[in-house]
């Protein structure tokens, strides 16, 4: 079995995920800060030291505003649904996910909210000079997507914040977070959304979203937060505006292990292994005859996730024989039709190959051999 | 006097309830996290019984916000205004 669909989510976990899970199932269990009793006093504990160590990972400067969702696309949800209202325009690119498009779109057509798509080119790089041109008295946000879960680019986001100075950057960074370095004081991001079962090793079921100080959004969920019990109102202070309900506490917790994990091996040495393997992949299949590598291969500037095409068959074929295999890839559009449209590749997609920190190189050599079998074929 | 008194300190959310735990635990001060007295607040949550001085408390819990605190001197509770607070 070789697993290179690390982008939809990381597999296997690093031994500190299940273990940091496993305890609190085993021992803990309670709701956190819903009784006051040891149990949930402790399941509270580990939510808060987890808040606070996502928090510095991602150099914020108040954990209380680093909250705790389901997943990339409720963080996205939250700041784009919480954010917007009638009559507002936002500037977008040509490389999102639908986690941003489909939120937007309900938006354009309910309330009437402007929406501009800023072009990227054929490599997925957005220029500024484009976002500029677009920019109107209206405009209350810029969401970009900070690396692609296509082709792996990765925009200047710092760049980017410095051309539309008040406007809110709202950056999606389900594939960078882990992947490559974010640190949101340095890039000046306005609201920070991402998964956390990616590259931070979490089980699924979990995302976060960081807002900066000053920006109010209207809460996605109402509910019991374990606070202001008295009133039927929702309360006004963080984090429990944003997190009514029983949360993913187990997932929590083994976010916690992930990020022990990434800290006792080193943020810098982990990309640096799973980038390694993106060259060998990149090598290996620009010696294949009739393969084509989306976006910019060569480029710095990318996370490890690749796209490519073999001519002569549809991405759904490849991937059908590299499963046959025991090779696990994703074929099709990686819900970004507009990515397809900007790269070529709608509406066939592409065959997305996404090694992981775990990932051998045996293996993908592995892979290539056999790929290099299907070309032949 | 100052022996016999134990203030209960109350906060909006779980998190600054925990965040002042950890402030306090680093300082060595003489406290225990209890649930919420009923007669303070219907809150179901927890709070901070301190058996230590509350002067000296507050300067290690001052960018915590507070919802309110009280004094408990063995018959009744009184709410304490605190500099942190105003």
């Amino acid at each position: 079995m070789i697993y290179l669909d690390n982008a939809a989510t990381s597999f296997p976990k690093p031994k500190e995920t299940v273990e940091y899970a496993n305890n609190f199932i085993l021992n803990i269990g309670g709701n956190p800060g819903r009784s006051g009793h040891t149990l949930s006093t402790e399941a509270a504990r580990i939510i808060f030291e987890t808040r606070e160590r996502l928090t510095t990972f991602i150099n914020g400067k108040d954990s209380k505003r680093l909250l705790f969702t389901q997943n990339g696309t409720e963080s996205l949800n939250l700041a784009i649904l919480g954010l917007f209202k009638e009559k507002d325009h936002v500037i977008t690119t040509s490389m999102e996910h639908n986690s941003v498009m489909r939120p937007l779109t309900f938006l354009e057509k309910e309330k009437g909210v402007e929406v501009s798509i800023a072009r990227c080119s054929k490599q997925g790089r957005l220029d500024i000079k484009e976002i500029k041109r677009l920019i109107k008295k209206n405009t209350k946000a810029v969401i970009i997507n900070h690396g692609s879960n296509v082709i792996g680019n990765v925009q200047p986001v710092e760049e980017i914040k410095d051309t539309v100075r008040d406007i809110i950057l709202i950056v999606d960074a389900c594939q960078t977070i882990g992947a490559y370095p974010i640190d949101i004081e340095r890039d000046n991001i306005d609201i920070l959304c991402f998964s956390c079962h990616k590259s931070l090793y979490s089980i699924q079921g979990l995302g976060a979203i960081y807002i900066r100080d000053g920006i109010k959004l209207k809460p996605l969920k109402f509910g019991g937060t374990g606070s202001k019990s008295e009133f039927t109102e929702q309360p006004d202070f963080l984090p429990d505006k944003y997190e009514s309900g029983t949360p993913n506490t187990p997932g929590i917790a083994s976010l916690l292990g992930g990020l022990t994990f990434i800290e006792k091996t080193g943020l810098e040495h982990i990309i640096k292994k799973k980038m390694a393997l993106r060259e060998v992949i990149i090598k290996g299949l620009s010696v294949i005859n009739g393969i084509t590598v989306y976006g910019n291969p060569d480029g710095k500037e990318n996370v490890p996730v690749i796209s490519f095409n073999m001519k002569g068959k549809l991405p759904s074929e490849v991937g059908y024989e590299l499963n046959k295999k025991g090779i696990y890839v994703r074929v099709g559009l990686h819900c970004s039709p507009l990515a397809h449209k900007t790269i070529g590749t709608f509406p066939e997609g592409t065959v997305r190959v996404a090694p992981g920190y775990f990932t051998g190189e045996e293996e993908v050599v592995k892979f290539l051999e056999v790929l290099r079998e299907i070309a032949r074929k | 006097m100052q022996e016999n008194r134990t203030y209960f300190l109350l906060f909006h959310t779980i998190h600054d309830v925990l965040k002042a735990e950890k402030a306090l635990k680093r300082h060595g001060f003489n406290f225990e996290l209890v649930p919420v007295p009923r007669n303070l607040s219907s809150d179901c949550g927890s709070c901070i019984k301190l058996k230590d001085r509350i002067e000296d408390v507050t300067p290690y819990i001052e960018d915590i916000e507070l919802d309110r605190c009280f004094v408990f001197d063995g018959k009744e509770y009184k709410e304490v205004k605190l500099k942190a607070d105003s």
